[in-house]
């Protein structure tokens, strides 16, 4: 029950912050959720949405971070295979 | 999908696979908080990839599963009074209470209605004037913040008619129950990100120290736990014992301040039982006096009741980390999803279903 899913805001629908909601893409799956806690989130952005509310705004540099230790891991196992 | 497929990337989960296997010298045991992770890990077959010794154990973080049969009970009583729509999640329906669930009271004229969001349950109150709306509010931290705001919205459109039956759970008190008791094994924990996205992880901060024990905070996808379990391995092997953030792309170390503004001005926490390990001291959240007007508790007078769960389910076990759900004798036999004795064998994020479901150790 505690999954959240990360979908793009395609458009903002009502500007009162209590009440913003966003139309958002779930891989091309379109729902409704709340911006209520995410006050600085546009359209194009990455948010988790768990039980109709965007709970926090994907970090883009954060998430490149990652994939980028990934990598560095990916070379170092091959490395160590050989 | 974006910030989705990457993280199920089969020549990642490789690497991170060798990773950990090359980082283990000697056994460990890693317990998950999160159900939803416990089926990732499962459902991936992760639990395959990790070298002999290093063993996963899962934590109580199915809300679910430690709802108490009291409150379950409660809710089927609400749905049976004349004029009462019960609203929940999808996976809280098919629970069973002591005499029954939701699902079935309502084959026998309960009313109850699957919502996907507690919005849908405001704009349900709205729409039907005449009936009293209450919303079986389930769930961790994660949760709390769209209940909340729920209810600020019931206020705000003066519906009388809406409220809420909280069984709110929170993770950090279990986790020092599970990590004080003298009998835990765990030595290093998965804390559950989707959690942390809302509270941040400050509140771990002491319980890595108090007992020495790793925590890193990790996402839901199989190469998140496969980074999580790695970081949480590479400390334990260098005797360190600090909280770290695999899930940095959703999770800063002080959460969701708005959320968070908003769920301690609505909600205080109070002691609450867990459904198989007993009463856990302010685990739980409920309204402040300034919104009780929207507990259903008060506003429908329910008396406090006390029930006990069959003796032949030890899902009280499962969800410390103390026992896999296939050393339960009654396992696949006695309990399986279309007839469960316990809450774990029906939940999506029960680790009962999840072995079940994903066939370890069938009968």
């Amino acid at each position: 029950m505690c999954l959240a899913i990360p979908g793009e805001i395609i458009e903002i629908v009502g500007e009162d912050p209590l009440t913003r909601m966003a139309r958002i893409s779930f891989g091309g799956v379109v729902r409704e959720a709340s911006l209520a806690y995410v006050p600085e989130a546009k359209p194009g952005d990455y948010v988790l949405v768990h039980a109709g509310f965007a709970l926090q705004t994907v970090d883009e540099e954060e998430a490149r971070r990652t994939l980028e230790l990934f990598e560095q891991l990916g070379g170092a196992g091959e490395e160590g295979a050989q | 999908m974006k910030h989705l497929d990457e993280y199920r990337d089969a020549g990642r989960a490789r690497a991170l696979a060798g990773a950990i296997a090359r980082a283990v010298t000697r056994p460990w045991r890693i317990m998950e908080i999160c159900g939803g992770q416990t089926h990732a890990i499962l459902r991936f077959g992760l639990d395959q990839l990790l070298p002999p010794g290093l063993d996963l154990v899962h934590g109580p973080g199915c809300p679910v599963c430690v709802t108490p049969l009291e409150l379950i009970d409660r809710a089927i009583e609400l749905a049976c009074m004349p004029g009462v729509v019960l609203a929940s999640f999808g996976d809280m329906l098919r629970v069973p209470g002591s005499r029954t669930d939701l699902l079935a009271a309502r084959a026998r004229g309960a009313t109850v209605a699957m919502v996907y969001s507690p919005l849908d349950a405001v704009r349900m109150a709205e729409e039907k004037q005449d009936q009293q709306i209450v919303f079986f509010a389930v769930g961790f931290e994660t949760t709390v913040p769209g209940v909340a705001l729920a209810v600020r919205e019931a206020r705000r459109r003066g519906l009388r008619n809406f409220s809420i039956l909280s069984a709110h759970v929170l993770v950090p008190p279990a986790l020092r129950a599970i990590l004080g008791s003298p009998s835990s094994r765990i030595q290093g924990v998965l804390a559950a990100g989707h959690v942390c996205t809302v509270e941040g992880y400050e509140d771990y901060e002491p319980l890595a120290r108090e007992f020495g024990v790793p925590v890193v905070v990790t996402g839901f996808e199989p190469v998140d736990l496969l980074q999580g379990i790695l970081m949480c391995v590479q400390q334990l092997e260098q005797g360190r014992a600090v909280v770290e953030n695999q899930y940095s792309r959703a999770v800063r170390r002080e959460g969701n301040l708005a959320a968070k503004a908003l769920v301690r001005e609505m909600f205080e926490p109070l002691d609450r039982k867990w459904r198989g390990i007993g009463v856990i001291p302010l685990s739980g959240l409920a309204l402040r006096r300034a919104w009780q007007e929207f507990d259903a508790e008060r506003r429908f007078a329910l008396p406090p009741a006390e029930v006990e769960e069959p003796a032949a389910c030890i899902s009280g076990l499962v969800l410390q980390g103390a026992k896999k759900p296939t050393e339960c004798p009654e396992f696949g036999r006695g309990c399986t999803p279309e007839r469960p004795l316990g809450a774990p064998m029906v939940s999506s994020e029960g680790a009962c279903a999840a072995y079940y479901r994903y066939s370890r150790g069938h009968v």
